[in-house]
């Protein structure tokens, strides 16, 4: 694999959306020919060179390419935008729209993420190590196709809008999330280890969520169907067991309706 | 105004019967004329097509509804929005519902001169004409929607034509209106009931009329008035299998009418996006094509003219006064809906659609839009649409060109169906050999839609006299290119489109914003004491707004191109 560093040199004024920041815009091309790849600044055009400092040359495709960005992005959006292949490395913070729409690779950022992340995901993982904003893994804004696959995994905790119309693949928050888990969800899972405040699944047609922690206001929309025991993300428990959104349509298989899938760990 | 003087091209006017003559098209002061200076402007358009400005006679493009889709689908607009095309220019954003800006750029691209509004809810009107205003280059007028309209329904009910006529010359006025458009008469008003008109002879709660009544009322009285356009009508039960036998009994309707104007036309009814109203089979799963059975009906009657409504298999944004209807393709593909009753006079949804080429369904759909075109014996009555966005945007029509053209990419395009058997199994496109030629898909998009809204003394054709609006596509007439995307390039991208004896395209780059004019009806009749005491008691009993702000401002529509119509007494 042959790495490529991106070192900052300057902060943006406006937010940098870098959606070339990519193994696939890279893949093939000298130092110089990425610091020419376009981004915005608002409504003015500007290159990668404009705010970083590019070293280390990338392999001939996408997969052979490895990116590394040595230092902080909280200003830089659209990291690995659409990405298919490869790796990106984030040492520090980035901005909203990290891995959007991307369908395969890795994307490591070892700080926090702002919103947005993992947006339309098709594909490949996202590994934050530590907090996410709102709208992890959702659909964008009006779109009815969310995340059809891929992982995300978030180690801190998260906002709201949490896998927002997601079709499939798998969303993991170590810590706690805030509200709208999985709203219009049909597929996927979703595992939230800490607490979530409420609107679990609301609307959700089919899929799972996982809730290690405590849900503090349910949604009447989901009715609880047994106990059962469960091993989720390396963690045995057990579960009490909620099929729903109860007020929303859900397909046949075999003459049975399908439900949403809601496992809540279950009071010691 | 300087002069132009487009020199030796291929020149295909229908009007004149002028068939890919090399000729020269001269322009000064904004109209075709014989000749010019020497001091005029040369285009060199030697190896080129030669033709009249485009005429869309049915597409959304300004209004509350196409707004509404504007405003509830961000995702239409996502990464397919590019920067504006240099300083001066407006930002271009949206696909199957672009803004404004983009909706005049993109039609200019095409060589369009005039699109028509299709439908425009009276009590909004001056959003309509705002949104006119805002968009450039292209000259645009709008149909005010009359078919589920309580004033037309309660005169026609009890048989006056003279009350129906005189209501619709003061609406047509105040609204800045064209002519008599109808959405599935009598359905959208049974619509605020819950219910529907499926059939000619469903009544509509309370007013007792049915779809029959309306259409043939609105016939005569359209005919009464002497409007340029004909009435302009959406059919019952759009979308469903078996439709095409209500379609055939409403297409008879116009049997008994006789076309009377002062504008050429010939047709009494022009019956919009046929495609979506000539299906067989009574199920999704024997759903079939009856264009042939539709289309044998219309070629023998000249008194109707239609436009074919192709689905161009894209992600697309319906939208419709057809209440009912979105509600039920919303319970179909559960997308989001959005749904608005207009008092009074109208209803409107709007509901995103995908016409995938994996469905069965929409590949028949597909076929049947282009089988229309096909078995048209008349081009100059059969005319290219999309009913933009419905069955797709208005940026396919040049694809939709290369299809009517091209067997080759009618199979081509078969080829990528997942069910290609079984939509060729319920269709009849694969045995079709027929390719337009030039001269029919002029006829398709500039003569027949002119004549047929009764403007072909300004739009269409190359007569001196005429407005100056010429496209220059480059296409050999004499060696016509063997891959049939040349031909989608050359025509969704001008060589040189001229609007007004202006050049506003130049290489597919937009150059200027032209002279846009919003084209409006001042239909001219005694006063009726009885329809207005009619209306001033209606809109002090039932509207939400005063009689006295409901017409439309001047300033709305500061570029007005007025026709003047003299009904007599």
């Amino acid at each position: 694999m042959a790495t490529v560093t991106l070192k900052p040199t300057k902060t943006p004024t406006i937010m940098f959306e870098a959606f070339n920041i990519t193994p696939d815009a890279f893949a093939g091309k000298t130092p110089a020919q990425i610091a020419a790849l376009e981004g915005r600044e608002g409504k003015i055009k500007v290159t990668i060179g404009d705010f970083f400092e590019v070293s280390g040359s990338p392999g001939a495709t996408a997969a052979e390419t490895d990116i590394v960005i040595a230092g902080d992005c909280s200003r830089v959006k659209y990291i690995g935008n659409k990405m298919t292949a490869g790796s990106i490395t984030v040492n520090g913070n980035a901005d909203m729209y990290v891995g959007g729409w991307m369908k395969g690779g890795k994307i490591h950022v070892k700080g926090n993420v702002h919103s947005f992340c993992g947006i339309g995901m098709e594909g490949g993982d996202i590994l934050i190590d530590g907090k996410a904003e709102n709208y992890v893994g959702c659909a964008y804004r009006g779109d009815w196709r969310g995340m059809k696959d891929g992982t995300i995994r978030i180690k801190g905790s998260a906002g709201n809008d949490i896998g927002t119309f997601m079709l499939g693949g798998t969303i993991i928050i170590e810590n706690n999330a805030f509200i709208h888990v999985s709203t219009h969800a049909e597929g996927g899972t979703v595992i939230i280890k800490g607490d979530v405040e409420g609107r679990v699944g609301g609307q959700m047609v089919k899929g799972d969520i996982y809730i290690l922690g405590k849900v503090q206001y349910m949604l009447p929309g989901f009715k609880k169907i047994e106990v059962v025991e469960k091993e989720v993300d390396g963690v045995k428990g057990t579960f009490d067991h909620y099929i729903g959104d109860l007020g929303e349509r859900h397909p046949k298989s075999k003459g049975k309706e399908i439900f949403a899938n809601l496992y809540v760990k279950a009071a010691a | 105004m300087a002069e132009i003087l487009i020199k030796n091209g291929f020149v295909i006017d229908p009007t004149r019967k002028i068939d890919g003559d090399v000729a020269d098209v001269a322009i000064k002061d904004g109209k075709i004329v014989d000749t010019v200076s020497s001091a005029a402007k040369v285009i060199d358009a030697k190896g080129k097509v030669v033709m009249a400005g485009g005429v869309d006679v049915h597409a959304h493009v300004a209004g509350p509804k196409v707004n509404v889709g504007r405003l509830f689908r961000p995702e239409d607009k996502l990464f397919k929005s590019p920067m504006a095309q240099k300083n001066g220019y407006r930002m271009e954003s949206g696909f199957s519902v672009p803004s404004t800006f983009k909706t005049g750029y993109d039609y200019a691209r095409m060589g369009y001169a005039f699109v028509m509004e299709a439908a425009m809810p009276p009590l909004f009107t001056a959003h309509v004409h705002e949104e006119i205003h805002d968009t450039p280059i292209i000259d645009e007028a709008a149909l005010p929607v009359f078919g589920n309209n309580w004033f037309v329904m309660d005169y026609l009910k009890k048989g006056e034509i003279e009350n129906t006529a005189a209501y619709i010359a003061w609406l047509i006025r105040v609204t800045k209106g064209f002519g008599i458009k109808v959405v599935n008469p009598g359905g959208t008003a049974a619509w605020s009931w819950g219910l529907n008109c499926l059939s000619l002879d469903d009544p509509v709660p309370y007013f007792e009329i049915t779809p029959r009544e309306i259409i043939i009322g609105l016939m005569k009285a359209n005919e009464y008035l002497g409007l340029p356009h004909s009435m302009h009508i959406h059919q019952n039960n759009l979308g469903n299998p078996g439709n095409y036998a209500i379609t055939l009994d409403s297409l008879k309707l116009a049997e008994g009418i006789k076309p009377k104007n002062k504008f050429g036309r010939e047709q009494v009814m022009h019956s919009t996006h046929l495609q979506f109203h000539s299906y067989g089979g009574d199920s999704w799963a024997n759903f079939e094509s009856k264009a042939k059975e539709v289309m044998d009906y219309v070629n023998q009657n000249k008194g109707i003219t239609v436009d074919l409504g192709c689905v161009t298999l894209d992600e697309t944004t319906t939208m419709t006064a057809d209440g009912p209807f979105e509600h039920h393709l919303n319970h179909l593909n559960h997308l989001k809906w959005c749904n608005v009753d207009v008092e009074l006079e109208t209803a409107a949804g709007v509901v995103p659609y995908v016409y995938d080429k994996n469905i069965k369904v929409c590949g028949i759909q597909w076929a049947v839009g282009l089988e229309l075109g096909l078995y048209a014996t008349d081009p100059n009555r059969t005319f290219v649409s999309t009913d933009h966005p419905n069955a797709g945007p208005f940026i396919r029509y040049p694809r939709i060109i290369k299809w009517l053209m091209s067997k080759k990419a009618r199979e081509a395009t078969l080829d990528t169906f997942k069910y290609k058997d079984k939509v060729i199994d319920a269709t009849n496109i694969h045995s079709m050999d027929r390719e337009l030629t030039l001269y029919e898909i002029a006829q398709m998009t500039r003569s027949g839609p002119a004549k047929c809204l009764g403007l072909s003394n300004i739009y269409g054709g190359l007569a001196p006299g005429m407005n100056a609006d010429v496209g220059v596509f480059d296409l050999n007439y004499k060696n016509m290119p063997s891959d049939p995307e040349m031909i989608e390039k050359a025509f969704l991208r001008a060589a040189c489109f001229i609007k007004s004896g202006e050049i506003v395209v130049r290489d597919g780059e937009v150059l200027g914003h032209g002279h846009k004019n919003t084209i409006w009806v001042n239909v001219k009749m005694p006063e009726n004491p009885q329809v207005m005491r009619d209306i001033t008691q209606s809109f002090t009993k039932d509207y939400t707004v005063g009689l006295s702000n409901y017409p439309v401002r001047d300033y709305l529509a500061p570029h007005p191109f007025v026709i003047d119509v003299d009904v007599e007494a």
